[in-house]
């Protein structure tokens, strides 16, 4: 199973924002950010060879500061946006901007990919995602399957709705929504929902999930308690317009099934520490990947509550054949579900893990410590979801 | 020739009674008789010279003698055969005397007799002409006779006759008469006797209307005897005769049966709802408390059976209700006996009776065998549920005994019902309900055992709660000194080790004291314990299942719900009860679990049949509950520090930070905590087992810790020309230290416990330290902060490297995360550490 091996690729700085390309579905290309406060920050694009198992990375500078987060355009390529902190007069601010790749950046990282660590070229700033007031950008979110004019930016309490103007040069707000409560009121998290024809958010914080119709920007639905402590992440099923999976610092993933907020559909709690982050897969949903601060990745096999909780059974024997490290996970679930393996090449915490837009059984995770790490779904279980 | 003559003369003329004696043997010589015997005569028979032989020669004799004898010996010869010969005269002559004396006297009787007969045959001829002459005068005197007679037979016959005409023409007005004394056995009697007559007359207009007339009375008389039977105030035995009165009156059998079973029935309805209304009336918590006080009165009441019930028809249903043994020996007494007399009389009435008598109706026992049965199992049924009514009513668990007495009189008081209708399903069904009721029993006994245990659990908590005020204040007071802090938390929360022997006692006891209980059910003096599907098969394997192993589950389960529910809502449960509750699930698992088991095994003599959960199946599942309890514990705990830390990070501007001077008042009340946490769980788990480390090892790792590998990675970090070493000295340090699990299982030790806490929040403190930035006086703060940390907190885990690498990547993240990084002087760190 040689190309089965994790391909593992170092930064040089310490990392945790990382996107698929989403634009990009030809190539498997996964967008890297970098913090440190000392240099200047990078943006590394890294390719990945799936014939030859070969990474090919390139980078741009990213001098506004260290990105916290980073997600690319669903419609062009080139243009991604970035949280980062920014150190002035002895404060830091969290801003967002949406930026351009400078159009070459391929071509001169193929002829000599040594200069482009030592001469890297520089994004190209589109516009500040900033209405004016002072406030920490947590995240921005790119209307999913859009043409790339909307986005969304978490920003304190706010969740603000940007309007991209022609070539994306200038964003207004088109309309915001605020949070008005007690207690901890910065949203840690957000996702687009791509049901309802885009028409819904999901929002995190502290240990409550909050649903937003857009349209009205009104809250829709709070899971309150969602978890015993910090919510991390969300994510939407990209099949099951109900299905929402979440993670926090309980160090569970739960799924949720959002007209009934009251009791988790699922629970798993596999990780030895907080859970950073989860994600489906675009295609197959049953599978989801989890990332966290124990420096491990968890693998799941979600038949049950995936939109194709029939499409094939998992036994036991054939399973264990595929990987040596999974641990089955009977006492939650005797029926199918079941952790598909454990990735252990992390030494650090994994705060991020994406799917490939590309490859639907590749995806890349990214530790604290600057290590990416690039693997694929078993061959087994992929054969049989298959098949 | 003198020889001759006097031999021949010696011959004849003999006589002398020693002749006599030879004469005798020669006569019976002569006759063959002889007494010698043959050898004898053998000798004699051949020698011709024996005088005495058969073949004697004279002739020959004589000339021997003439030869061989002298002269003197023949002259003496001669003398002795002249005496011989005169002897044997003699002898002649007598013997001849004797015959003809005797020859005389015959002739003299053969005369005598041939005159008296002649005489007897004159008189036999005067008798039989007597004979005839009396024969022919008796002939005579029938002849005249014969006619008489005849008459005489006759008239004798017309008398009976008109006797028995008699009879049957009196026969109204005596049945009338009989009617009006209500003598209704002889008029039956009477009726009996005429009937067939009548039936068989009845072609005559005269007979006719005597029976006519004796049917319109017997009519009657039925009809009065119908009343009386269906008026029913009549005793049992008025109203068997009445039956049995009724049966020979060609009643038909099969109405008579449905009469006397209605009525019967309407009787035992009245005991029955007597005791229905005994039922209703509830009241709930009075009646228990009542209950002695009631069953004294009702033993002293209890004397007679009548008695009792006219007391109860006396006062109607407001009665206050009565303890379940009063209305179990009510039932018993009332019910069950009365209709134990029903079923006899019936059978005596219909079964035995009718197969004493009734040869014609033949069916009639089986008929009215049925019709019992049917009658017996519908008040049973009735009766049952009245029963199974008040049982369910004793919800109490106080008073086991009580309930077993009552089990055990309705179960004896059924038996008897068996013997007498071998057939019946009524004492099955009987049984059926005492095992139920024991059943049920069984699991109220079950849910009181689960409220105890809420309830003792509950006291717990409380009891916890008032002495962590204690503890809070006594570690406030014990304030700065942190050696003073274990000594005088440890004299506050004296309850927790108490508190774990005294919950675990109580709760020993309780299931004791219900397994004796219970075990009253089993007693040898209870007889339905005898019963072989309730000893072995139902109860006692129930006993173990559904009452011991269900509890030690629900424990088990109840332990795991505290795990869960709180995990989400946010600690509603005190940490303190988390761990004693682990420290009983664990001590349920090394030995209460096999102690209890062992003991109701023993109480109930098991043979299991079905298969029983094994002991060990319930040891791992306690020792599963304790360790998800211990390790709630350890997360609860490691959060309420972890908060405690997060706060301290989150809240605090890191950049725009004075110089510290001070070590942070959150890392003393951290220090705080963890020690009081650490004599928290000393007091009830084993100080396990830690990597041996020297004496003064605060000091010694702290000097390594902070003076080269620090320095060196501050330096790789600082410097910009090597961005990379950063990383590789981290991860080549990684590399050769074990992966920390931080949410991982712990061991059932204080050490472990401890360790799991501390890596809980230092691994919060690092994750925490990495979201923000720093400056250079906020580095130096953390670096004050760990090493406060550091000088603690080694203590209290296992293996203390692990405390210097949390820190040591705290302080590393700290200074990446640090625009202006400048650490702190490592002796000036000890100072404020020191002073702090």
């Amino acid at each position: 199973m040689e190309d089965d091996a994790p391909v593992i690729y170092g930064l040089e700085f310490q990392a945790r924002a990382l996107t698929a390309q989403t634009g990009e579905t030809d190539a498997i290309r996964f967008l890297v950010g970098t913090q440190s406060l000392k240099f200047d920050n990078q943006i590394h694009i890294i390719d990945f060879d799936d014939e030859n198992n070969v990474i090919n990375k390139n980078v741009l500078l990213h001098q506004a500061g260290e990105i916290w987060h980073i997600s690319a355009s669903p419609a062009d390529k080139a243009v991604l946006s970035t949280c980062y902190n920014k150190t002035s007069d002895s404060r830091v601010v969290s801003c967002a901007a949406v930026w351009r790749m400078p159009s070459d950046w391929e071509t001169g990282s193929i002829e000599s990919p040594d200069d482009s660590v030592h001469n890297p070229q520089t994004l190209e700033l589109l516009c500040h995602l900033d209405d004016g007031n002072t406030r920490n950008s947590a995240c921005v979110l790119w209307e999913p399957l859009g043409d790339g004019k909307r986005l969304i930016s978490l920003a304190d309490n706010h969740a603000i709705l940007w309007d991209l103007q022609e070539s994306s040069s200038q964003a207004t707000i088109s309309s915001t929504a605020t949070w008005e409560g007690k207690g901890q009121l910065k949203f840690t998290s957000g996702k687009w929902s791509p049901h309802h024809n885009c028409s819904q958010l999901a929002t995190a914080n502290d240990t409550a999930i909050r649903g937003w119709d857009l349209r009205t920007m009104s809250q829709i639905y709070c899971i309150d308690n969602a978890h015993g402590q910090l919510v991390r992440d969300l994510d939407f099923n990209p099949n099951r317009q109900y299905y929402l999976a979440s993670c926090g610092d309980d160090c569970k993933v739960k799924f949720w099934d959002v007209r009934n907020v009251q009791e988790p559909v699922k629970t798993l709690e596999e990780h030895s520490h907080w859970v950073w982050s989860v994600r489906y897969n675009h295609s197959h949903d049953q599978l989801v990947l989890t990332a966290s601060s124990d420096s491990r990745l968890i693998l799941s096999n979600m038949v049950s509550i995936s939109s194709e909780p029939f499409g094939h059974l998992v036994d036991d024997e054939e399973l264990s054949e595929g990987e040596d490290n999974h641990q089955e996970d009977k006492g939650k679930e005797p029926l199918k579900d079941s952790v598909v393996s454990t990735y252990e090449e992390h030494e650090d915490s994994v705060y991020a893990v994406e799917w490939s837009s590309a490859d639907p059984w590749l995806f890349a995770s990214l530790s604290y410590d600057g290590r990416l790490v690039i693997n694929r779904v078993p061959r087994s279980l992929k054969y049989r979801i298959l098949l | 020739m003198d020889g001759d003559a006097d031999s021949s003369g010696a011959v004849s003329e003999d006589s002398g009674p020693g002749r006599k004696r030879r004469v005798h043997g020669m006569l019976k010589l002569y006759y063959g008789l002889n007494e010698e015997g043959k050898a004898e005569e053998q000798p004699t028979s051949l020698d011709p010279c024996d005088i005495n032989g058969p073949h004697f020669d004279p002739e020959h004799f004589l000339n021997k003698l003439r030869r061989e004898c002298s002269l003197a010996e023949l002259m003496d010869q001669e003398t002795c055969m002249v005496k011989q010969i005169r002897s044997l005269d003699s002898d002649m002559q007598t013997l001849v005397y004797e015959n003809y004396n005797k020859f005389i006297s015959a002739t003299d009787t053969i005369r005598k007799m041939k005159n008296d007969f002649k005489k007897m045959e004159d008189e036999m001829d005067c008798l039989s002409a007597n004979m005839a002459a009396i024969t022919k005068f008796s002939a005579c005197i029938s002849g005249t006779l014969q006619d008489q007679h005849a008459q005489i037979t006759k008239l004798s016959g017309v008398h009976t006759l008109l006797r028995k005409l008699q009879f049957l023409f009196e026969l109204p007005a005596r049945l009338n008469k009989c009617l009006e004394l209500q003598a209704y056995a002889q008029a039956v009697r009477s009726h009996r006797h005429a009937r067939c007559v009548l039936q068989q007359y009845s072609h005559l207009p005269s007979f006719k209307g005597i029976q006519d007339d004796c049917h319109a009375i017997m009519d009657k008389l039925a009809q009065e005897l119908r009343q009386k039977f269906r008026d029913g105030g009549s005793s049992a035995k008025d109203l068997s005769e009445c039956v049995e009165l009724l049966l020979q009156l060609d009643e038909p059998a099969e109405e008579l049966c449905d009469k006397f079973l209605s009525h019967a029935q309407s009787r035992l309805q009245s005991d029955l709802q007597g005791l229905e209304a005994e039922i209703r009336p509830y009241p709930s918590a009075s009646a228990v408390k009542d209950a002695s006080a009631h069953r004294l009165s009702s033993a002293a009441a209890a004397g007679s059976l009548t008695d009792n019930s006219s007391n109860t028809s006396a006062i109607p249903s407001p009665t206050p209700n009565t303890d379940i043994l009063e209305f179990i020996d009510r039932g018993c007494n009332e019910f069950v006996s009365s209709l134990c007399l029903v079923i006899t009389s019936y059978q005596e009435l219909f079964i035995n009776h009718a197969q004493k008598v009734d040869l014609a109706s033949k069916n009639i026992p089986q008929m009215a065998n049925g019709k019992l049965q049917a009658f017996v199992d519908d008040l049973a049924a009735h009766y049952f549920s009245l029963v199974e009514q008040r049982i369910q009513q004793e919800k109490g668990v106080a008073d086991n005994s009580l309930l077993v007495r009552a089990l055990d009189r309705f179960h004896r008081r059924l038996q008897a019902v068996a013997k007498l209708l071998p057939g019946s399903a009524v004492p099955n069904r009987g049984t059926e309900i005492v095992i139920r009721a024991a059943t049920e029993r069984v699991k109220q006994y079950l849910s009181a055992l689960q409220t105890f245990y809420m309830d003792s659990l509950t006291d717990v908590r409380q009891a916890l709660a008032t002495p962590r005020l204690s503890v809070a204040s006594a570690s406030v007071a014990g304030g700065g000194s942190l050696l003073g802090g274990p000594t005088s938390a440890r004299d506050a929360p004296n309850s927790l080790p108490e508190l774990l022997s005294s919950l675990s006692a109580s709760i020993l006891n309780q299931i004791k004291s219900v397994l004796a209980s219970v075990h009253l059910f089993t007693a040898k003096d209870i007889t339905f314990s005898n019963k072989p599907y309730f000893k072995v098969v139902t109860f006692c394997s129930g006993v173990r299942e559904s009452l011991v192993v269900s509890f030690i589950k629900f424990v088990c389960q109840s332990s795991r719900q505290f795990c869960e529910s709180a995990g989400d809502k946010g600690g509603s449960t005190p940490p303190a009860l988390l761990l004693l509750l682990s420290r009983i699930c664990l001590d349920y698992e090394t030995s209460t679990i096999s102690y209890i088991l062992t003991l109701t095994d023993e109480q109930f003599l098991a043979q299991h049949h079905s298969p029983v959960t094994p002991v060990t199946t319930l040891c791992a599942e306690a020792r599963e509950a304790a360790q998800k309890l211990l390790n709630h514990y350890v997360k609860v705990q490691g959060l309420i520090i972890s908060q405690m830390l997060r706060k301290s990070v989150e809240t605090r501007d890191w950049v725009n930070t004075i110089e510290p001077r001070n070590v942070r008042a959150v890392m003393k009340r951290v220090v705080e905590d963890t020690t009081s946490i650490d004599v928290q769980v000393g007091l009830l788990y084993e100080e396990g087992v830690r990597k041996a480390h020297s004496s003064d090892s605060s000091k010694r790792t702290f000097s390594v810790y902070s003076s080269s590998r620090q320095q060196a990675r501050y330096a790789a970090s600082y410097t910009p020309s090597a961005p990379m070493d950063t990383n590789l000295l981290s991860n080549i340090h990684k590399l050769f230290s074990e992966r920390i699990d931080i949410f991982s299982s712990v061991e059932f030790n204080k050490v472990s416990v401890m360790t799991g806490i501390i890596k809980i929040s230092l691994k919060t403190f690092l994750e925490c330290v990495r979201l923000r930035t720093f400056g250079r006086y906020g580095l130096q703060q953390i670096q004050v902060d760990c090493h406060y940390l550091q000088m603690y907190l080694w203590r209290f885990v296992s293996d203390e490297n692990l405390v210097h690498f949390l820190l040591d990547e705290i302080v590393g993240s700290s200074a990446h995360r640090c625009v202006d990084p400048a650490p702190m002087e490592q002796s000036v760190i000890e100072v404020i550490c020191e002073r702090g």
